[in-house]
């Protein structure tokens, strides 16, 4: 049966619904990377003295680093000092209080994302921490958590109020050190959510953050810390947008998990953060680090993620199993088409006795884009009986497209079990024949096919996020195959 | 019905087809027959429209209107069905949800309302029994990890659902036993109503001993060469084609 690959790369001009800009007043850095910003944002948010030597001490250390290189992924340099670390919707000096001093316009932006703010008109049963730009706008549903001790709030509300534990668990996972990116986003990171789910507590909602980045030629370096302490349960989910534009935007955030013994924590990341148009104009740099430690014994790390905006994604995360029968999981669909380029993937780090990790990781190339799984498992000398399962599959749409997998093992324990399985396969025209002849529509045909290769990943995520996520899908392939 | 006249068509610039005529009318059973390679596959593929397939002179209409300007969803629409002889796997797609979409699709393009859920269930509870196939089946992905008897049930039970005006069926008897071949012929047979019309692509006479046909076509060469009853299939059986094309040539 004769192909005809011409068919399967034909597209047309897909829609980025989210790419609409607010007009509001910011206050904004000038742009560039010192000290004196360093200050002024830590100044902006009456930091204590602590946090602001923190920030110094990890910008020293970034002076000594450099990019990393070793990503399948090309781009021209980042210009650092071009960018602004600071922008803020223009607002009271001490910040709303309440939902109804939120400003209209932004309550409309997120309105228009589909992320009402308003606790009446909200998915009932989340949580939402809004940040717009480098600041927390607004959270949700904060008396009921706070009934329960579950504390969720922004990153330098929890600096103000709960210090200790921001102090006790900031940097413990990803030290400021650890990589480039990290490091400067140690330095200049300017608001995120915070959530501290206290002994044997059931969060009783999810709590989700949703990060939207505004303003132009600005970065976005935000910081998440969850903490489960012992026996508690909490699932988290994350989503991003921003406007379309021409030049690239930087975003650099750290994402770091604690989990105490019998913790649980799933955090949930639909990632739609703007791609650039179809010549490769524009797009969001996303250099993240995301770890989590499951720091005492029977403790558990989810992530799942689904990644389908980003003109660049450079993103890991990542599972320290320190405690012993801990777990870790990393569920991934990473979606690229027209000049997208992915390296993402995960590292799976068994420490503890009887560690277990499940890898499943789906990657969608279309038209010109690059996507690239990188994986590590690295079982250590005390990991007796750790076990890992991999499965790496891709999925081309179309010739000029590329799937590179990169999987790391290292195992120094003679008793780990680890399993790698891998497969690279192209939508077939057999397959979209077949359904064709059936009567549904060539779209529909693609997107079928596409959400049953991720239908493992898309069983992970919440149900309200599954659906939504498969939609995203089916948006970010219109026209894929045509 | 269906009316293919001077049909020439070619695969990777090599023609396959070269002027193709067949009269089918609502209600008949054509058989076509013939020796490898004479083209019998391309026709199938070619009435339900499959890329690859060239078309370089004649015209096919069904029901008054030119076939072959449709995309082959259309052509479901328009209520033709085509039972592959390699039925594709598709993994993760829940079979049920698939044929869900599938009668939705058809049901759209005519202006019909969509099914609901309730409906819909019924309707495949009810047509399952018709192939005898397994309530297990229905949940699983696509075809994906069916036997060949399976998987050629599972086409005879789509048909069922999506009744199709003109149902062709592409060598369906191929790797089937003798029970599978039964019930396989049973479904197609429950389906038989007078009005609805089935051309039946096969290599060997053991199928038209259960699915009796109206019309028995030899094709040959590109070109049907020789038409008859019935009992044509038994005659060439027992003597082979040679002697058709042979006459033919």
């Amino acid at each position: 049966m004769s192909t005809r690959n011409e068919d399967v790369t034909r597209l047309v001009k897909q829609d980025y619904a989210a790419g609409f800009y607010t007009d509001i007043e910011q206050d904004r850095a000038p742009p560039g990377l010192n000290e004196d910003i360093i200050a002024l944002i830590s100044a902006k948010k009456n930091e204590p003295q602590w946090l602001l030597d923190a920030r110094l001490a990890a910008f020293a250390q970034f002076q000594r680093m450099s990019e990393p290189d070793w990503a399948h992924l090309h781009y021209p340099p980042i210009d650092l000092q071009s960018i602004s670390y600071y922008a803020a919707p223009k607002r009271k000096e001490d910040g709303p209080k309440s939902l109804d001093e939120v400003d209209p316009k932004l309550l409309e932006t997120y309105e228009k994302l589909g992320i009402p703010l308003h606790e009446q008109k909200m998915l009932a049963g989340v949580a939402v921490d809004a940040v717009f730009d480098s600041v927390s706008v607004a959270t949700t549903f904060k008396g009921k958590l706070a009934e329960a001790g579950v504390i969720f709030c922004s990153f330098s509300e929890a600096v103000r109020e709960h210090p200790e534990l921001v102090r006790k668990y900031l940097g413990s996972v990803v030290p400021a050190g650890d990589n480039y990116f990290a490091a400067l986003n140690a330095a200049v990171f300017s608001d995120g959510s915070f959530v501290y789910i206290p002994k044997n507590t059931r969060c009783p909602m999810e709590l989700s953050t949703y990060f939207r980045i505004n303003a132009m030629n600005t970065g976005q370096f935000e910081r998440t810390l969850i903490v489960a302490d012992e026996g508690s349960t909490v699932s988290y989910l994350e989503g991003c947008t921003a406007p379309m534009r021409d030049e690239n935007q930087l975003h650099a955030a750290v994402v770091e998990l604690v989990a105490l013994r019998d913790a649980n924590i799933k955090y949930s990341t639909v990632q739609n953060w703007y791609p650039g148009d179809e010549q490769g104009r524009g797009g969001i740099y996303n250099f993240v680090t995301k770890r989590g430690d499951c720091r005492g014994a029977n403790a558990k790390i989810s992530w799942t993620q689904v990644e389908t905006g980003s003109a660049i994604t450079w993103k890991y995360p990542s599972c320290i199993l320190r405690g012993e029968n801990s777990v870790g999981e990393f569920y991934s669909v990473a979606l690229t088409n027209n000049y997208q380029q992915a390296d993402t993937g995960t590292k799976m780090v068994h420490i503890g006795r009887n560690t277990r990790s499940t890898i499943v990781s789906k990657g969608i190339s279309a038209r010109q884009a690059q996507n690239a799984y990188r994986g590590l498992v690295r079982i250590l000398p005390g990991a007796e009986g750790a076990r890992n399962y991999t499965q790496c599959d891709s999925l081309l749409l179309g010739d000029r497209c590329g799937a590179h997998t990169f999987p790391y093992i290292e195992v120094r324990n003679p008793s780990a079990k680890v399993e790698h399985e891998a497969s690279t396969s192209r939508i077939s025209e057999d397959q979209l024949f077949y359904l064709r002849s059936r009567g549904i529509p060539q779209e529909d045909a693609v997107n079928m096919i596409v959400n049953g290769f991720c239908k493992d990943v898309f069983k992970e995520l919440p149900m309200e996020f599954a659906v939504e996520a498969n939609k995203l899908l089916a948006v970010s392939l219109e026209g894929a195959v045509g | 019905m269906l009316s293919i006249n001077n049909l020439h068509a070619s695969v990777a610039g090599k023609e396959i087809l070269r002027g193709l005529n067949l009269e089918v009318k609502p209600g008949e059973v054509h058989a076509i027959m013939g020796p490898n390679g004479s083209g019998k596959s391309t026709l199938a593929n070619v009435i339900a429209g499959r890329d690859g397939y060239e078309v370089t002179a004649g015209e096919v209409i069904f029901n008054g209107k030119p076939l072959l300007e449709l995309a082959p969803e259309e052509r479901a629409g328009e209520g033709i069905f085509l039972a592959f002889q390699y039925p594709v796997e598709i993994p993760g797609v829940n079979n049920v949800y698939m044929l869900k979409a599938a009668l939705n699709g058809i049901r759209k393009y005519r202006g019909e309302s969509e099914l609901d859920a309730v409906k819909f269930l019924n309707l495949v509870k009810q047509k399952t029994r018709l192939v005898e196939l397994k309530e297990s089946l229905l949940n699983r992905p696509v075809n994906e990890g069916f036997s060949g008897g399976e998987k050629k049930r599972n086409e005879i039970f789509q048909m069922a659902v999506l009744e199709p005006k003109l149902a062709v069926l592409d060598e369906t008897d191929s790797g089937l036993d003798i029970d599978a071949l039964r019930i396989v012929a049973n479904g197609v047979n429950q389906l038989r109503d007078g009005e609805r019309s089935f051309v039946v692509v096969t290599h060997y006479q053991r199928l038209l001993d259960y699915i009796v046909p109206d019309v028995v076509h030899v094709l040959a060469g590109g070109r049907i060469v020789k038409s008859g009853p019935k009992e044509l299939a038994l005659e060439l059986e027992q003597r082979g084609y040679d002697w058709v094309v042979g006459q033919a040539a």
